[in-house]
């Protein structure tokens, strides 16, 4: 199946002389949902605003569901959703006004019965006469997305859609993701939260300095670039590691109680039953073990000082 | 064409109205309703006629202009620039419409505003002084292609506006000036023969002219030169808002 949104060779240079994307190419697959991670000034509302039509790309093409989005303006536009980062809204406005405007804007008649849906979906239909201006931050946040989705877009942006929004909300957001996802949109969702990525991302793309770093899928990416600890908490605690076991990834804790063995995944050999002989020669007897696996934002945050 | 993209522009702009009618519509209508009584009741009395046609009555064409002139500028230059000012021109930018679709709805709706709040001050008017409009269909040709070109100029106002302050700046510090000064409450053969000439540089003079002889057949500048320069000035908003869109200025980054 063709890609739904395929970016080539991206660039943008600003008027004052900033490149804000150096080359980037992407696919994004029908029905995924992507995680785009970068550090502040990466380029990720930059690549967003271009797809969408509100930054213009120095170079490069970009085509949504085959429709090149500055040729086929209007076919490529309609097709796709946006959430900013920003919560813009007219605040006088009703919450049912302005979901039906979006609706209108978009290219698509009138239909109270899909309005009526998304605000549901949204829980938002009991607010649907509220001015804007009366709503809670969460709800605005929702009312974005709602916007977005108005006109039954086939891919939808997120742009930090979690940010400055409580865990309760955030949790809702993501199973409200999910949901959009089982309907059969593609989700792309820019996010500094790294948890959210890993909790919702089939696959993660980090941006650093306008460039792609890596794409891959998020299960992948931790296979690949994920380092695991094994913990041991010792029996009797210990002044210092043996001689004989200076040749592991060892450390010891501040407490002396625990011997902490980074290892790689990827390795043949993980080098834990040498270890376990080793300490059992050297008379190093532990009570608990405990294994954990290095989390997305450690990778992410390896990668991004990798490029710096 | 996305009419539908249209239609909700259009409606949003003027529900907009309709939640600010005070200061829309009754505000304008009360400055001119005082013009009547100061000029045309209080000083206007004591006038003669010019060109066979009462003081009071005379000044209505002017007034009209007057309101219609700062109401399309101010209307299409706030209605464009509000997104700008919230942010929601996010929106509007990714959205499969054009910037013809986008000039119609915002224009539209501004000039719709604008062309009732001129015949609710005719309306006012006929309260005060005797009104006659001895070309009707010519009056509503002025009316309206005024009202579209000045919503066109507002549009371009509102786009480069960055700030409150700007978006006042041409209503309050060039429209207004320029209508006072376009014959609103003279005719400009009572000027001295110089300041005649000067006046001729100003292009509300044409459009308060050519409104007028609507009214009452008498004209300052014949209304063949009114019509062309109004479409002029028309033309010339229309192609400055085509390279608005195709250039992004102020609206893309």
């Amino acid at each position: 199946m063709p890609p739904v949104l395929s970016l080539a060779h991206v660039s943008k240079t600003y008027d004052s002389g900033f490149q804000a994307l150096k080359d980037v190419s992407l696919e994004i697959e029908r029905g995924e949902i992507f995680a785009l991670l970068g550090p502040n000034g990466a380029g990720k509302t930059t690549l967003i605003g271009i797809i969408c039509g509100i930054v213009k790309a120095s170079s490069g093409t970009v085509t949504v569901d085959g429709q090149d989005v500055v040729a086929d303006y209007r076919a490529a536009r309609a097709k796709i959703g946006l959430v900013p980062q920003e919560l813009a809204t007219d605040a006088f406005e009703s919450v049912w006004a302005t979901v039906s405007f979006s609706r209108g804007l978009f290219g698509k008649p009138r239909n109270p019965a899909h309005i009526e849906k998304v605000l549901r979906d949204l829980s938002l239909y009991d607010k649907r006469d509220a001015k804007i201006i009366t709503l809670s931050g969460g709800m605005k946040r929702r009312l974005l997305i709602a916007k977005a989705l108005a006109h039954e877009p086939e891919v939808l942006f997120l742009d930090e859609p979690t940010a400055g929004v409580d865990v309760e909300l955030r949790r809702d957001m993501w199973r409200l993701v999910r949901a959009l996802r089982e309907t059969g949109v593609t989700v792309i969702l820019t996010t500094h939260y790294i948890e959210e990525a890993e909790e919702m991302a089939d696959r993660v793309g980090v941006i650093n300095k306008g460039e792609i770093v890596l794409v891959e899928e998020k299960h992948e990416l931790m296979r690949k670039l994920g380092r695991k600890e094994l913990t041991l908490y010792l029996h009797d605690p210990i002044e210092a590691i043996p001689e004989a076991l200076a040749g592991y990834d060892l450390e010891l804790s501040q407490d002396r109680c625990a011997l902490v063995y980074t290892f790689d995944t990827q390795r043949e050999r993980t080098g834990i039953t040498a270890l376990l002989q080793d300490l059992s020669n050297a008379g190093i007897h532990f009570r608990d073990i405990e294994t954990r696996e290095s989390s997305l934002e450690e990778i992410f945050v390896s990668l991004v000082k990798e490029e710096t | 064409m996305n009419l539908h993209a249209i239609r909700a522009i259009y409606r949003f702009e003027m529900n907009r109205t309709g939640r600010t009618l005070l200061q829309s519509v009754l505000a304008p209508v009360l400055s001119t309703t005082l013009y009547f009584v100061v000029f045309g009741a209080a000083i206007g009395s004591r006038i003669d006629e010019i060109g066979g046609v009462s003081y009071g009555a005379f000044i209505v064409p002017g007034l009209v202009m007057l309101s219609l002139l700062t109401q399309s500028v101010t209307n299409a230059a706030f209605g464009i620039y509000f997104p700008k000012f919230t942010g929601t021109i996010y929106e509007l930018l990714s959205a499969p419409v054009s910037f013809l679709e986008i000039v119609i709805a915002y224009v539209g709706a501004a000039a719709t505003k604008s062309i009732l709040l001129g015949v609710i001050i005719l309306m006012t008017a006929t309260l005060f002084v005797p009104l006659r409009i001895a070309h009707p269909g010519w009056m509503i040709a002025f009316l309206v292609l005024t009202a579209v070109t000045f919503s066109l100029f507002g549009f371009i106002i509102g786009i480069w506006a960055d700030g409150f302050e700007k978006l006042q700046i041409v209503p309050l510090l060039i429209i207004t000036p320029l209508t006072f000064l376009g014959g609103s409450f003279y005719s400009i053969d009572m000027l001295p023969p110089f300041w005649q000439k000067v006046t001729l540089l100003n292009p509300v003079v044409y459009l308060i002219s050519g409104f007028r002889w609507s009214f009452y057949g008498i004209a300052d500048v014949s209304v063949a030169v009114s019509l062309s320069m109004t479409a002029l000035f028309m033309v010339i908003c229309l192609l400055a808002i085509w390279w608005i869109f195709r250039t992004g200025w102020r609206l893309k980054s």
